[in-house]
């Protein structure tokens, strides 16, 4: 479904990634660990097509398709979805008008009908329930006055709405208290399914207790360092990830 | 050029919809003005005497005025010889029916989205159209008639109202007032009359729509509102203009009076051709004197304007509140882009006690235009109790823009309260690309935040120009970024 080969991108000309590789099939779930500063939330925006990283080297097909070579709503039509670490607020756009914008540009994309306004409300109606989401939230400008909870299940809400068949969670559990955390966790597994997957980036083990991954790899300086099974979380719970750079240099 | 490959010219960069010209005959009076072009205007309109004196008297005056240079505008000297001050499509004037309107002008405002067909029309919305120099048709008069509202054509208000006319003309903005209201007051050639009787709700929105279509042609229009006591309301005029190289005059006046406890809403819906997105050339100069007086108690006026188009804007609708308890508000959304200029706001003028004034202006500026916020609140000496509330926002959507405000506050009063916020923002690279990754292009995702943004003021307008408004704002910001 993915495939990342030798993936280097920079900044304002501060390279970040350096060489990254990493390859994805449908129905796998991925996680990314790594200490600050490794490049893992660079991974998620550069997938997502952010202007502000230059690709200087490397491909990543979707598909097949070369990816880097699309806008991000066309990304987005592809069916990728970015769960942001810090969603922002668009005041006076109420987030009913934003998602049914949204929805129906991605089904126009996909050479789908629009949803009608009925239609709609339904779908709304019935994804809402799985993050439990508030009625009142819905009705009020996107992300505006959301708490940092609020914020990330109504993440979850529009991957939900949007049924993306990649979906790139940067950092969905910062932020998040116990219960939301498991709202938003029992949300991704139900969606979870054999023909969708997931890159779950995060900086600590806790998330991956509640959305078990298939893979573990480690991001360190711009490279995966070490991949492994979901156990390889629990090895770097316990030790940290300084013991990993000096497995590097030795 | 033909229209059509002008507009291809123009490319996706933008796409003023509006640009075409109906060849259609006209009569027009010489270019260049002098006393013969004003006894002409006034001889052509049939105009009592009383109209021809006022309008010598105004010319006399603007003759020794210079033009005003304060705004926040940079443009070349008019000629103002080289204006055409009087241009009327031939076949008119009065029209009893709609048969005999010119079938070319109907299809115009068919094109324009405003049909003059009754039947046709929006639902509870009445129109006057106004081509060039004058009105061609206004619907739904009967109807309004039986409740004796008088909504026609300042041309017919002065053959079939001259007394309120008379009454009423320059009481708000006199020829004195400055350099275009003088001008105005001497050769205006058409525009809207309302008057709203004691204790009537106006039954429907009156509209009119403002087209100029012949080359060189200035457009100078006259507008007088009266609503009696305890009436009400809500008017709306809407504009556009073919796409030309040389820019065209456009100067009116438009005059309100709200009697005790009556309502005027007066909203804008401009969108003159702004100019070439690119050079600048062309475009309409769109230089307006608005005001209202509150001039009984408890009177309110409100202005709303979405304002998009015209090479260069200035303009400041304003309310005097001499009635005790009267209440004034201004609501506007100005976007420039390409090359446009505006030097737009409000002024609020507190005589009366316990007035009250809200002002919610939202400047957007994108590409290399610059967008100012001019406004003033003055409370009087005898204006105990006054209140006012001022939010200017501005927004940029790219870096080669300018956003400025200009806040005058006089306050003669020591019981007032007077509060001004304002804030500049730029539009956010991180809420774009919030938009484009859940799909949306580019472009949309800018209407919809600058949509947005403008929420407060388009909430305002009546429903059936909303949608149009919300659309214009985001056309009007094509070609802004990427």
């Amino acid at each position: 479904m993915l495939s990342i080969k030798n993936l280097h991108a920079s900044i304002d000309d501060k390279a970040i990634l350096k060489g990254l590789n990493l390859e994805m099939k449908a129905g796998e779930v991925h996680a990314i660990m790594g200490p600050n500063g490794s490049g893992k939330s660079t991974l998620a925006s550069v997938l997502a097509g952010k202007e502000d990283y230059e690709v200087t080297e490397g491909e990543v097909l979707y598909h097949g398709k070369d990816m880097l070579d699309m806008a991000p709503e066309e990304r987005a039509g592809e069916g990728l979805f970015l769960a942001f670490q810090y969603p922002v607020e668009i005041p006076g756009v109420s987030m009913v008008n934003f998602m049914r914008a949204s929805l129906n540009s991605i089904r126009e994309y996909r050479k789908q009908e629009p949803l009608s306004a009925g239609q709609f409300l339904k779908l709304m109606r019935e994804k809402k329930e799985i993050v439990n989401l508030d009625d009142k939230l819905l009705k009020r400008a996107v992300n505006e006055g959301f708490s940092g909870g609020e914020k990330k299940r109504n993440e979850i809400f529009q991957m939900a709405m949007l049924e993306p068949s990649l979906v790139l969670m940067d950092e969905t559990d910062s932020g998040l208290d116990i219960d939301a955390l498991r709202i938003v966790s029992d949300a991704v597994n139900q969606f979870r399914s054999k023909d969708n997957a997931f890159l779950v980036i995060t900086h600590y083990q806790r998330l991956l207790e509640y959305i078990v991954p298939d893979f573990v790899h480690v991001l360190s300086e711009g490279k995966i360092v070490r991949s492994g099974g979901k156990e390889l979380a629990l090895e770097l719970e316990e030790k940290g990830y300084d013991w990993l750079k000096e497995g590097v240099g030795a | 050029m033909t229209e059509d490959q002008l507009i291809k010219e123009l490319g996706s960069e933008q796409k003023y919809e509006f640009g075409f010209v109906t060849e259609i005959e006209s009569d027009q009076a010489p270019k260049g003005l002098n006393e013969d072009i004003i006894r002409l205007i006034s001889s052509k309109k049939k105009e009592p005497a009383f109209m021809l004196e006022y309008r010598l008297k105004a010319y006399q005056h603007w003759l020794t005025l210079t033009e005003p240079d304060w705004a926040h505008v940079d443009y070349p000297p008019i000629d103002f010889q080289n204006i055409i001050y009087y241009s009327a499509p031939k076949s008119k004037p009065k029209l009893n029916s709609l048969d005999e309107v010119d079938p070319e002008l109907l299809r115009t405002f068919e094109k324009l989205g405003i049909p003059l067909e009754e039947q046709k029309a929006l639902a509870g919305v009445a129109v006057d159209a106004v081509v060039d120099s004058v009105s061609i048709k206004t619907t739904y008069k009967e109807k309004l008639a039986e409740k004796g509202v008088i909504f026609c054509s300042m041309s017919e208000a002065l053959q079939d109202h001259p007394e309120l006319v008379r009454k009423y003309l320059g009481t708000v903005v006199p020829y004195t007032d400055n350099y275009y209201a003088a001008l105005n007051a001497a050769v205006f050639t058409d525009g809207s009359f309302v008057y709203i009787p004691k204790g009537v709700r106006c039954p429907m929105e009156l509209s009119t729509y403002f087209r100029i279509n012949e080359q060189n042609t200035g457009q100078f229009e006259r507008t007088l509102i009266i609503a009696e006591e305890k009436s009400y309301v809500s008017y709306l005029e809407g504009c556009t203009a073919p796409i030309r190289d040389e820019n065209q005059l456009h100067a009116a006046v438009v005059e309100l009076i709200a009697d005790e406890d009556a309502e005027i809403k007066y909203s804008t819906v401009q969108n003159w051709y702004p100019g070439d997105f690119k050079t600048g050339a062309g475009g309409i100069y769109n230089f307006v004197t608005k005001r209202g007086i509150c001039k009984g108690r408890n009177a309110k006026i409100s202005w709303t304007q979405v304002e998009t188009g015209s090479a260069i804007t200035w303009k400041y609708p304003s309310v005097i509140l001499k009635g005790d308890n009267s209440r004034g508000e201004f609501f506007s959304v100005a976007v420039t882009n390409g090359m446009q200029q505006a030097d737009t706001g409000t002024k609020m003028i507190h005589l009366g006690k316990n007035t009250t004034s809200l002002i919610i202006s939202k400047g957007i500026s994108a590409g290399h235009s610059n967008n100012s916020y001019r406004g003033l609140v003055r409370i009087g000496k005898g204006a105990e109790n006054a209140r006012n509330f001022s939010q200017c926002d501005s927004l940029l959507v790219g870096d080669q823009c300018g956003a400025h405000t200009f806040p005058y506050i006089e306050v003669g009063n020591s019981t007032a309260k007077v509060e001004h916020e304002a804030t500049t923002s730029k539009i956010g690279e991180d809420q774009i690309f919030y938009c484009t990754q859940r799909g949306l292009d580019e472009e949309t995702a800018v209407g919809l935040i600058v949509n947005g943004y403008a929420k407060e003021v388009l909430n305002q307008l009546p429903m059936e120009f909303a949608v149009e408004a919300q659309k214009l704002l985001s056309i009007s910001l094509e070609g802004s970024v990427g």
